[in-house]
């Protein structure tokens, strides 16, 4: 291992997770931190940690300066961006490299061509991996979008070439809606992300999200076969599994391999995630973006597989060869990670930040907690809500559920409000428990159905 | 004349305005209602308002723009 020692470059579970998978590995670990987080658990885990600066994440986790200073100062041979914050920027991937370090993860070129989706769009189509219907890169003129539609037909999504996170679209189902939504789009566009570029796509009505988890070493990439996440709630994951248990056996293989492809042809190196679209009713895939990082689920991946994710991507990036081949990667039973959140979902998921009081955290056989929190710590506000992740692996995707639920009853955070109870309600419903729902279905759900679960758990409790 | 305050509910970052490019939602010196926005706290990446819960003459901010904010916090003031 050519790494050594390590600055992590992000907070919360994440940070937790990279300094134990570093320790591992006996690196050193040094750990950033904002003035509003000196007594986060990954400081106190770290061998040193450097205040960079204010709570806000421009003054501290998003100052590239100040981060390559700290990481200089600590004299570490590798920078680990986490996900979030400097995760997916090439001009940070770039400074690390420039200021004689590793940046654990692809090279800030392979960021950007990755990063914008109209350019990755290009790169999938010709690695043979099928786009979802729509224009061929961006469209400039009222009368191009029109010949794309008189093409795939509605409804159509008008995206914004630069936007993302579900920023900057808009569904038109007619032409007329074509015609004055179009030029607004463009003007709208050019306002929040100062590019006024447009793309369309068709809309799949019920979809499934489903994403290949890939690693590579700049020349050699295997895959760690899919997630599943299609429980969203503005367009946020709560829940994900793997592997995407309605996918036919043939669909998966050439899923799988098409997320291969595209990472070859852009010598990929690090963990990666190819994120697609499954209609249903089709059978058929489409590519939508790259995740050029870690992601926050990868924890169902690494239950079963078996593979530690983030010290591969250690590996990796110290300049070693895929330790994994392909056919070494098998799928073990069936995992499922909630994401706990500091929110209140009683309360249309007002944050909830506040002092953590009593913390119960369920162990045993298949049973995971990623987490920051420890009895008395204060999930500052200035962050995002994510608490930890419960992750639950058994044989079948049946005593998955059966486990969750078990683990989640178990799962004692108090002194704030948490997402705990979406969640028990989630595992006992039936469309989930059959698994049938789509990437809208959480939403629809939330406003006809959650208002029962929760007085009900509260009246239990 | 009586002075009386708006607090925070919430703990968060405190902004001025909508947007660096909108004008503040209320200028300092000015009258406020009852129900009036006077802010936004962000609170862990989502944005709340903070409307007035008093009304009166001559807002006087006590947060700058930007700033941390505690729940409770008296964000500004107004004279009635």
């Amino acid at each position: 291992m050519t790494i050594q020692s390590v600055l992590v470059a992000n907070r919360g579970e994440i940070a937790v997770r990279i300094i134990r998978a570093a320790k591992a590995l006996g690196i050193r670990t040094v750990q950033v931190y904002s003035a509003a987080d000196g007594d986060m658990l990954a400081v106190r885990l770290a061998d040193e940690a450097i205040n960079i600066g204010s709570p806000a994440p421009k003054k501290s986790y998003l100052n590239i300066e100040a981060v390559i200073d700290a990481a200089k100062a600590a004299g570490v041979d590798a920078v680990h961006p986490g996900y979030g914050f400097l995760s997916e920027n090439g001009d940070f991937a770039d400074a690390v490299v420039a200021a004689g370090m590793i940046f654990i993860g692809p090279s800030g070129d392979a960021i950007r061509l990755l990063g914008d989706k109209v350019a990755a769009r290009s790169v999938a189509a010709s690695a043979g991996v099928p786009t979802v219907p729509g224009s061929d890169g961006r469209v400039d003129t009222l009368e191009a979008a029109r010949a794309v539609v008189e093409k795939t037909g509605f409804p159509m999504m008008i995206k914004a070439a630069a936007g993302g996170g579900g920023r900057g679209i808009r569904i038109v189902q007619t032409l007329a809606d074509l015609e004055q939504q179009f030029p607004q789009a463009s003007a709208e566009a050019a306002a929040a992300f100062g590019d006024g570029g447009l793309y369309l796509e068709k809309v799949i009505t019920r979809a499934r999200h489903v994403e290949v988890q890939i690693l590579g070493d700049g020349e050699n990439v295997v895959h760690c076969f899919e997630r599943e996440c299609s429980l969203q709630r503005r367009r946020q994951k709560v829940w994900e599994e793997a592997p995407a248990f309605l996918l036919p056996a043939d669909i998966r293989e050439k899923l799988c391999a098409s997320a291969v492809a595209l990472a070859r042809a852009v010598k990929y190196r690090g963990a990666g995630t190819v994120e697609y679209l499954y209609d249903e009713d089709a059978g058929a895939f489409y590519f939508i973006e790259v995740n050029t990082r870690i992601q926050v689920e990868h924890p169902v991946t690494e239950m079963i597989t078996g593979i530690d994710l983030v010290q591969e991507m250690f590996r990796v990036a110290g300049g070693a060869a895929l330790s994994i081949r392909q056919e070494d990667v098998r799928v073990s039973g069936h995992a499922i990670e909630c994401r706990i959140n500091a929110e209140d979902p009683a309360r249309g998921f007002m944050p909830a930040p506040g002092r953590i009081g009593t913390l119960e955290i369920p162990e045993g056989e298949g049973v995971r907690f990623d987490t920051m929190l420890y009895e008395g710590y204060t999930v500052p506000p200035f962050y995002d809500s994510l608490l930890g992740k419960l992750i639950v692996h058994a044989d079948t995707r049946e005593a998955c559920l059966d486990r969750l639920k078990t683990a989640l009853e178990g799962l004692k955070v108090e002194g704030l409000a948490t997402t705990i109870p979406l969640h028990l309600a989630l595992v006992d419903d039936d469309n989930v428990r059959r698994g049938d729902y789509h990437t809208r279905f959480l939403e629809t759900w939330l406003e006809t159905h959650f208002a029962l679960p929760v007085t009900r758990k509260v009246e239990v409790a | 004349m009586t002075k009386l305050e708006i607090r925070s509910p919430l703990p968060g970052t405190f902004y001025r305005a909508s947007s660096p490019e909108t004008p503040p939602f209320k200028a300092d010196g000015t009258a406020v209602a009852t129900g009036d926005v006077i802010g936004l706290i962000e609170v862990m990446k989502t944005f709340q308002e903070i409307a007035s819960d008093v009304s009166g003459a001559n807002i006087r901010y006590l947060v700058d723009n930007e700033e941390p904010v505690m729940a409770g916090q008296v964000i500004a003031e107004v004279e009635q």
